[in-house]
């Protein structure tokens, strides 16, 4: 039933996609909360007092929050269709790299962005280096789940995000000669469909990364 | 032992990294070969088992390295399903106590680090912020002992547990290593009480590093960063 599940997410925040590609992949329904990010509203500050972001997951009214650990709930939960691998191992690569994703990709991207003059090529090479890391990952696989999407696939939409809002954004770090594999796999991943039906429009992701990219550095 | 089954763990013997997997290991009964690392002289072992981080701890099992702690943690949990779980059967606990080790792990270590090798108002800034983010922790897992203080029957420590005692655990060695407090049972009564339930226990004591040595370690760390 699906007032029993309730997902409070911003359309903007891949997070929250992450969830939302999940929860189509399984076929779950829900009922999509959006939150205004800059007036949050007092449920969602409720059932995620610690880090108050998006994405939180209700389901029975018991609130989760952080993305991968929702995913992994929503596997454990509906066992249909699983996201995450059967065998241990594998399990333990793909959160391994989804880890690798979140804590070492994105900070590494934010630095480039935030990098002064004399810093920015530095950052440039570490976040060029991070991305042909995971890269290598994907070793001849339509995805890093094998056939189909799977957990860090998923977990991968930061980076297909990124090559699709880098333009707003003034930057090539995703280059497609640079990065030819990782370029077709974000173009297999916007194909798809459960991913299609989620991903937000591109004008408007453009429209929203450049604002806010202006709104945090000043406009260029 | 033939490669079958063989089960390596690289470490080092001051880091609560490893400290997690030798409790879990030791939680599940899984015999292991120890290897000590000199983190200054990192073994070719160490650099082609876990070549992105080129850290410990690293669990070969079969041959197949894993790295990252809480990775290992569910690793060791869904390969030896035998004997006690380290992570609850119900997906809603599970994803209670992920959350709270997670933030554990993404939220001291850096304040800790500070704290250590810093001096007056640089030091105390650092650990304001870890009494702070104690008492979050504190809040947020009060109903996790519904029959009061923290106890533990046997060796059933869970994964929640196994961070919290790599983390503060051994807060006593630091206090004295730093000369101040660091679990202040007024401050955080229920941290304090969970830590101190969970040092009583064999498998928690077997793993706890030599005092002295420990003790010696902080201190250069911080004698290191200072002057």
């Amino acid at each position: 039933m699906a007032e029993e599940v309730k997902l409070f997410g911003s359309w903007a925040s891949p997070y929250t996609s992450r969830v939302k590609v999940v929860l189509k992949l399984k076929g779950i329904e829900y009922e999509n909360v959006e939150e205004d990010l800059s007036n949050k509203s007092p449920l969602l500050l409720k059932y995620n007092p610690i880090h108050k972001k998006v994405p939180v997951f209700l389901h029975h009214g018991k609130p989760i929050a952080e993305s991968l650990i929702i995913i992994e709930y929503i596997d454990e939960t509906w066992k249909h269709n699983p996201i995450l691998p059967i065998d241990p191992y594998d399990r333990a690569m793909a959160r391994f790299w989804a880890k690798f994703i979140d804590e070492k990709i994105q900070p590494a991207v934010w630095k480039t962005l935030l990098a002064g003059e004399n810093e920015r090529e530095a950052a440039i090479e570490e976040a060029h280096q991070l991305l042909k890391t995971l890269e290598r990952e994907l070793n001849g696989k339509k995805f890093f789940g094998g056939e189909s999407l799977g957990f860090l696939d998923v977990a991968g939409n930061v980076v297909v995000w990124l090559e699709v809002s880098q333009e707003a954004l003034g930057m090539n770090l995703l280059d497609k000669e640079k990065f030819p594999i990782l370029h077709e796999w974000c173009q297999r991943v916007l194909d798809d469909d459960a991913f299609k039906q989620v991903m937000p429009p591109k004008e408007k992701l453009l429209a929203f990364t450049r604002a806010r990219f202006e709104a945090f550095l000043g406009p260029k | 032992m033939g490669e079958e089954n063989k089960v390596t763990l690289y470490g080092m013997w001051a880091s609560p990294f490893v400290r997690r997997v030798k409790i879990a290991l030791k939680i599940k009964g899984i015999p292991y070969e120890y290897v000590e690392e000199d983190l200054r002289n990192k073994s070719q072992f160490l650099l082609q088992y876990n070549p992105v981080h080129k850290k410990v701890p690293v669990l070969v099992h079969n041959g197949n390295p894993i790295a990252e702690s809480l990775i290992i943690l569910e690793y060791i949990n869904e390969t030896w399903k035998h004997g006690r779980k380290i992570l609850p059967e119900d997906p809603f606990e599970r994803a209670k106590v992920r959350f709270w080790a997670d933030f554990l792990q993404q939220q001291f270590l850096d304040s800790l680090c500070s704290a250590t090798k810093s001096r007056e108002e640089a030091h105390e800034k650092a650990m304001k912020d870890v009494f702070k983010k104690l008492t979050v922790f504190e809040e947020g897992t009060e109903g996790f002992f519904p029959n009061g203080s923290p106890h533990f029957e046997g060796e059933n420590l869970g994964f929640l547990d196994i961070v919290l005692c790599s983390l503060f655990g051994s807060h006593k060695v630091g206090e004295e290593a730093l000369t101040m407090k660091i679990i202040d049972p007024e401050r955080h009564p229920l941290v304090h009480s969970w830590v101190t339930a969970m040092n009583e226990l064999p498998v928690v004591k077997e793993t706890l590093p030599p005092r002295d040595k420990m003790v010696a370690f902080i201190q250069s760390l911080r004698g290191n960063s200072l002057d």
